[in-house]
């Protein structure tokens, strides 16, 4: 039935998912089931959808079946390209860390009263949902696809429902996705109307209207954007995914936000061929935007996995930087600097996957060791827990952007095609796009910032409170999990070359030019441009790091006595230091929340309570609450309440409404 | 073979030139202030006093502690090693461009950030505070400014601009001005001087640099103190040699490579002797007035990029 051994393969990966949440209901009597089966089960679906992804991108072949499924005129067609199998590769990956570290990380549930059988059904859905919208390829497996990850990762936040926060998060993320499905609906919609079909072949066909062209890209901007969580649509995104256990959180903010860019690209850079400068424009302003507020507000969060969830905002957005600055350069006919932007936005979106999975991880091994999420009840974490601590480290390196890391790489690519915008007609868009690599430098910076607050905070100093202090290591498949993780942020940070040549057969296949010249000058140098631009050499670069360290500690060696005493502290002579004198992650940031006070809503006060103990409460709101969500809610309310107005309940009234209709209805028809 | 050899005894250069430079700003500052001051070398002296010290680290301290300064000093050495200093093309020049090289300043102040929070004294954790926010306002302009440079060059690599520098001749353009000035506020701030911070002061609250060394002892101190002075002769080297790249040897045969040493030698020197007025006629601000400081780094950064796009680039 099907010919191509990676496409049976990534079905198998979906039919694994699906059997992970078959095993599931069992799970309710036998609670093992879910450790020994279910949770397994979604890894080695993951290892697969990894397989198939690698095999397909190695051979830069695709390969498309039709399945004997859904409706009679419309049977479900799917289809494994380059683009689809780099997206494969992401979920892969970050699924089977998350295969083994769940194992362990599971076992906590057993005891407790939440259902298993709804965290291992929906799990196993929720994956199954994601790969399929990868592999879909009409509209109407893309939209089915979509919804069962919606609904799935719904039910996930909606886990531990007895605190109202979970619930009323949980509901928020349904009303938010649903909006964003009814645009991407509504996005196929325009494509079909115009290509004659729901297939994607049949919607790349299409002939638009430049106006219809732009109706088009908006939807899919809208519908996408708000499962990519862009600001202002974001609102969603910090209470949703820190609520759902980690493992999951780690897949909802590693993978599924990939998934929505996975589904822009398709649309926008596939399917809706002809695109103008003004959407790249689009695109720069709402990521700029999307990666500064990000981040600030992570800087300003206390509740680490809130505060992973708020810089996810901020690297999707950067991601649509360089998605944007891949649609300016393609409409303005530099294909070859569009694929170098495009390239790296994949680049950094496979990297994102990677450290935020990781830091979700680190984060959930905190939670299972302390029980915390709470940055300042923790500190010292380090020496209790040296495996996730060395990880985290290396997450927390990565995502900052720091040589030799991953992160690093993808930026500095973003920034290399940013730099070529001297080669723009309109000096608008030539002073443009360099301001929009200052708000990127800035966001860089920031984002080291937040980091070395959490570490610092969570994993240095000393422990802030008694069972923190207490710690214990955390089982081993979870530090397998991360220690997986973490090695492939390594590897992706120090082997460009070969990640770039795996990612140039997606800027081929969708516009029609590569990046060729990225490894010209041999596997050791990176050179985007050419040679003489820019060049940039991670192994070697390693190499001489090593040496001169090794060079530097064999001198010291010698010339002096290797004799290190350990003593108090010594705080320039002032009392012994207590874990209460230590900075918090409120003050590290208060210097940047003075700087940047216009952002938030800040509320900030001292109160002596009844007990004459004073305490200081600091509470940051975002504002587009205020300035978007509020209104809006109030404008839905008030006109619900004028549509009520039909309600009289009165029979007569009700019948000649119905045949008012029916009158409307029929003139429509005999026009 | 040869041109390796050259580029490993520039970057040995680079690390022993960098306490003669912090030597001979202390001197003449001592002078402007009517003080005799210390020797020119006595920083040698610092150092080796501090390398044959014991160390004493604290009860509280992680192993992060003690692996930071030799990651701090190692990748401010790197990030130094690819700026040209008295020879223009050398390999090692392509291993980092300039995004590298602040991408390479970034994970020293990273660790330096986290040695700062390990102990978990207050002190430390003020220290990583405000280095964070000051180097987060500075980044964005020492990029812009960079990005001025590279723009023009068509390349991000340090040599590119140089040579693009040298072959045009000395043009004055309007972007370079700004460039120049965004990046000279920026040195400052970045290499901890008056009036962002003070490298001389222990008065607690004031400390920014100081604050997160503050644990340190013997041979670890003298790591973060080197790193610190390869830093600032990082930052005097970009100053003279991307700007005014002159004297700088374009051949590997010995008379060039003797000019270009006594070039960047007699530059340094003079841009150091203007640190050090410029220290000795200001005084150090309030932490809440940096950021309006580093908005002008950044305004000029800015300025300088439109210039060049608007002014230069269809002229």
């Amino acid at each position: 039935m099907i010919a191509d051994p990676s496409l049976s393969l990534a079905l198998f990966a979906v039919l694994l998912a699906l059997a992970s949440a078959a095993v599931a209901p069992l799970a309710g009597r036998r609670p093992r089931l879910l450790r020994r089966g279910a949770v397994p089960l979604l890894g080695m679906a993951g290892a697969m959808a990894l397989v198939a992804g690698l095999w397909t991108l190695s051979a830069g072949t695709s390969a498309s079946a039709i399945l004997p499924l859904g409706l009679p005129w419309l049977p479900w067609h799917v289809r494994l390209d380059p683009l689809a199998a780099v997206f494969l590769v992401l979920i892969g990956l970050v699924t089977t860390a998350v295969g083994f570290y769940g194992r362990d990380y599971v076992r906590d549930f057993e005891r407790g009263r939440d259902s298993l059988t709804a965290l291992g059904g929906f799990s196993g859905l929720f994956l199954a949902g994601m790969l399929l919208v990868v592999l879909a390829d009409d509209a109407f497996v893309f939209m089915v696809a979509w919804e069962l990850m919606s609904l799935a990762s719904y039910f996930l936040v909606a886990f531990q429902h007895e605190q109202a926060a979970n619930r009323r998060a949980a509901f928020l993320y349904l009303l938010m996705a649903h909006i964003g499905g009814l645009a991407i609906l509504l996005g196929f919609g325009v494509l079909a109307g115009f290509g004659g079909g729901f297939d994607f072949a049949s919607l790349r066909a299409a002939e638009l209207s430049p106006l219809w062209a732009g109706v088009a890209f908006a939807l899919a901007l809208l519908g996408f954007g708000m499962k990519a969580g862009l600001v202002p649509l974001h609102a969603w995104l910090p209470e949703a995914h820190p609520v759902a256990p980690s493992h999951i959180s780690a897949l909802m903010s590693g993978v599924m936000l990939k998934v929505a860019v996975y589904g822009f690209i398709r649309v926008v850079f596939d399917l809706n061929g002809a695109v103008h400068w003004s959407w790249g424009v689009a695109l720069i302003g709402i990521g700029g935007l999307s990666a500064l507020v990000g981040v600030l507000f992570a800087l300003m969060q206390t509740d680490l996995k809130r505060l992973l969830a708020y810089s996810s905002v901020e690297n999707l957005g950067i991601i649509f930087i360089a998605l944007g600055l891949a649609l300016l350069f393609q409409a303005t006919a530099h294909s070859n600097l569009a694929a170098l932007a495009l390239v790296a936005a994949l680049y950094h979106a496979l990297n994102h996957a990677l450290f935020k999975s990781l830091l979700f991880l680190g984060a959930g091994a905190i939670l299972h060791s302390t029980h915390e999420r709470d940055l300042d009840q923790m500190g010292g974490l380090l020496r209790r827990m040296p495996w996730t601590g060395s990880f985290f480290l290396i997450g927390c390196l990565s995502i900052s952007a720091l040589p030799p890391f991953n992160g690093f790489v993808s930026e500095w690519l973003i920034f290399q095609a940013a730099l070529q915008a001297w080669n723009l007609d309109s000096g608008v868009l030539r002073s443009l796009v360099p301001i929009a690599s200052a708000v990127l430098a800035l966001t860089g910076a920031l984002v080291a910032a937040t980091f070395v607050k959490v570490y610092g905070i969570a994993f240095l100093g000393q422990a802030r409170s008694r069972h923190v202090r207490r710690a214990r290591p955390s089982p081993r498949g979870m530090w397998v999990g991360q220690g997986l993780l973490a090695a492939f942020c390594v590897l992706f940070g120090v082997l460009p070359t070969q990640i770039l040549s795996l990612l140039d057969p997606i800027a081929v296949q969708l516009l029609g030019n590569g990046v060729p010249q990225a490894d010209a000058g041999g596997w050791l140098w990176l050179t985007p441009i050419s040679a003489e631009t820019a060049s940039y050499s991670a192994p070697l670069t390693i190499l001489l790091l090593a040496l001169i360290a090794g060079a530097a500690i064999l001198w010291f060696r010698r010339r002096t006595s290797w004799r290190v005493r350990r003593c108090d502290p010594w705080d320039c002579g002032f009392a012994p230091p207590t874990p209460r004198m230590q900075y918090t992650a409120a003050s590290f940031a208060q210097p940047i929340r003075r700087v940047f006070a216009l952002l938030f809503v800040i509320d900030e006060a001292q109160e002596t309570g009844a007990d004459g103990v004073t305490r200081y409460r600091l509470k940051i709101t975002d504002r587009t609450w205020g300035w978007l969500y509020l209104p809006l809610a109030r404008t839905v309310d008030s006109a619900s309440r004028q549509v009520a107005r039909l309600q009289s309940g009165s029979v007569r009234v009700y019948l000649g409404w119905t045949l008012m209709t029916l009158l409307v209805l029929l003139w429509i028809i005999a026009l | 073979m040869i041109v390796w050899l050259l580029a490993l005894l520039q970057a040995l250069l680079a690390v022993a030139l960098a306490p003669l430079l912090v030597g001979w700003v202390r001197k003449v500052k001592a002078w402007l202030q009517n003080r005799r001051g210390a020797p020119l070398l006595q920083p040698y002296a610092d150092l080796r006093k501090l390398l044959t010290k014991d160390t004493r680290v604290a009860h509280t301290a992680s192993p992060l502690f003690r692996v930071a300064p030799y990651i701090v000093f190692v990748a401010t050495w790197l990030a130094c090693v690819t700026v040209p200093l008295i020879a223009l093309d050398l390999p090692t020049a392509g291993i980092a461009d300039i995004i590298v090289l602040v991408g390479l300043l970034a994970l020293a102040r990273f660790f330096l950030a986290l040695a700062g929070m390990d102990v978990g004294t207050a002190f430390g954790g003020m220290g990583a505070s405000r280095e964070m926010l000051i180097s987060a306002l500075a980044e964005p302009a020492l990029l812009m400014a960079v990005f001025t440079l590279a723009m023009t060059a068509h390349s991000t690599s340090l040599v590119g601009v140089m040579e693009h520098h040298l072959t045009d001749g000395f043009l004055l353009r309007p972007s370079y001005l700004f460039a120049f000035g965004a990046l000279v506020l920026v040195a400052l701030a970045e290499c901890g001087r008056i009036p962002i911070d003070n490298p001389a002061t222990h008065l607690e609250l004031t400390m920014v640099h100081e604050a997160m060394l503050l644990e340190y002892t013997g041979r670890y101190l003298a790591l973060m103190e080197w790193a610190a002075w390869i830093k600032l002769l990082l930052y005097g080297v970009l100053l003279v040699n991307v700007f005014l790249p002159w004297g700088i040897a374009t051949a590997f045969t010995p008379t060039a490579l003797a000019l270009g040493l006594i070039a960047v030698v007699v530059k340094l020197a003079l841009l150091g002797a203007a640190l050090a007025v410029g220290e000795t006629v200001t005084a150090k601000m309030r932490l809440f007035r940096v950021p309006g400081f580093l908005n002008l780094a950044l305004l000029l950064g800015l300025l300088g990029l439109l210039s060049h796009v608007i002014l230069e680039v269809g002229a």
